[in-house]
């Protein structure tokens, strides 16, 4: 059965629009109650609390949750109806900050980042700043979705960007479950033209690499077995190349948090985190390792903890102010969405992290 | 005695049974661990098998914990389905294969 395209929970106006809510479901019931243990008190047991930042090698930008795509488990709950973009202004704070940093990986995230009406204006900045690793999350069906982005493969290829891309599974109905009617067609002719430019190809230094997140309330698999698979999968049947596959796991905030309450899987998922929390894992969680800057400019310990809106614990908490060495001289926020970074062999927007 | 026979919780206690025959039950797993390991045939095929074996058996613990392993393998659900068929083929063709038990002897008796 295909599934309709949903709405943003803001759009809903359900009460998970709330962050609040959601941060207090994931410190009521088992949680409070005893049944599985708080996060903190998992990692205080394990010698990792508090959760210190070591260097910063990756500044994740957030250009707006502005999305062409409604899927079921977006964290950051992105929609068509979504209108926070990041203005110009903020992107110059921004490009200070690229010009001046320590981190090796610039990471542009949205919603849709090529929705943004000065994102080519900004990847153009950005690059001059000849960071080592200038990486672009695009949905694929973005490239296909107006004339206007027909050329995207090649600006990209243009400005050497790094280009990440969400492909939930290599059949069109497990693809199409999760992200909507027709997304498993455009993602393929998407993955077909990066390719023509040379993107993904054996050999190639333009890298384009996909993120696969499980459909449903279960965790991934080994990534190098998921990897290997996409490539069988999707070269037999389509001729299309990719370099690596970073397999992540589904955080129990926003539309998936509602998905997991509205199955009744919430409990049985928070127990299949809790039971899979691996220390090793938690040594690399990329909150250690990145800034998340939002649309408006305020930083965060990660994406996750940006649609959580908990801002970074520092004096520093907008890009305004941006000072890396104070910024580093913080402790990490944490609660029990974090469980999902930590289980099995760990989970970052690079993939697992053991 | 709980009021059911089979409890979902008890599928986490599978491993206690070393606690009375910690040798056995210890050499148990490590087999167990090492079966479905990647090997001539790929961790994903074996997954498979087991999900079909554990229709054949009716084992509410082995259809619970393979439906779930073979989802984080990324097998479909026609996949799956299409594998229980086939431990359904030879279930049933296993008892009618013996009809030509029954045939012969009644050929025998009654020819």
């Amino acid at each position: 059965m295909t599934k309709l395209k949903l709405q943003s929970l803001h759009k809903r106006e359900s009460e998970l629009a709330q962050t609040n809510r959601q941060l207090e479901i994931l410190s009521n019931g088992i949680f409070k109650s005893g049944e599985l243990p708080k996060f903190r008190d998992k990692i205080a047991d394990t010698g990792h609390f508090p959760l210190r930042p070591k260097k910063l090698e990756i500044l994740q930008i957030n250009l707006g949750y502005m999305c062409n795509q409604v899927c079921d488990h977006c964290h950051v709950d992105a929609g068509p109806d979504r209108k926070e973009i990041m203005t110009r202004e903020t992107m110059m704070q921004c490009l200070e900050v690229i010009k001046n940093t320590g981190a090796h990986t610039l990471d542009l995230t949205g919603g849709a980042p090529e929705m943004n009406p000065d994102f080519r204006w900004f990847v153009e900045e950005a690059s001059k700043a000849g960071i080592a690793d200038f990486i672009v999350r695009s949905n694929l069906t973005i490239i296909r979705a107006n004339k206007k982005y027909y050329d995207l493969p090649d600006f990209f290829k243009k400005h050497n960007v790094h280009v990440v891309s969400s492909m939930p599974h290599w059949t069109r109905g497990k693809t199409d479950k999760q992200r909507g009617d027709g997304v498993f067609d455009k993602s393929i002719k998407a993955l077909q033209e990066l390719n023509a430019v040379g993107y993904g190809m054996p050999d190639s230094e333009l890298r384009l690499d996909l993120v696969y997140n499980p459909s449903g309330a279960f965790l991934p698999g080994d990534q190098s077995t998921m990897e290997r698979d996409f490539k069988k999968a999707l070269k037999e049947d389509f001729g299309i190349h990719f370099h690596n596959l970073f397999a992540i796991t589904n955080l129990p905030i926003a539309r998936f948090l509602d998905y997991l309450i509205a199955s009744e899987n919430y409990e049985d998922y928070m127990t299949s985190l809790v039971e899979a929390y691996n220390p090793a894992a938690v040594e690399n969680v990329m909150c250690t390792n990145t800034i998340s800057i939002s649309w408006d400019g305020w930083l965060y310990d990660c994406d996750f903890n940006q649609m959580l809106e908990l801002k970074v614990d520092s004096k520093v908490k907008h890009i305004k102010d941006y000072n890396e060495d104070l910024l580093n001289d913080r402790n990490i926020i944490i609660s029990q969405h974090c469980y999902g970074c930590t289980a099995g062999a760990g989970s970052s927007c690079q993939g697992k992290v053991t | 005695m709980n009021n059911n026979y089979y409890d979902p919780k008890d599928l986490k206690k599978f491993g206690d049974i070393s606690q009375w025959s910690e040798e056995l039950g210890e050499k148990f797993f490590d087999y167990y661990g090492k079966v479905f390991e990647e090997g001539a045939l790929t961790a994903r095929e074996k997954a498979l098998i087991a999900l079909a074996v554990a229709h054949t058996e009716q084992c509410p613990y082995c259809i619970d914990a393979y439906t779930k392993d073979t989802l984080q393998r990324g097998v479909t659900k026609e996949e799956m389905m299409e594998a229980i068929h086939v431990g359904a083929a030879i279930k049933s063709g296993a008892t009618l294969v013996h009809g030509v038990m029954m045939m012969n002897k009644v050929n025998k008796l009654d020819g």
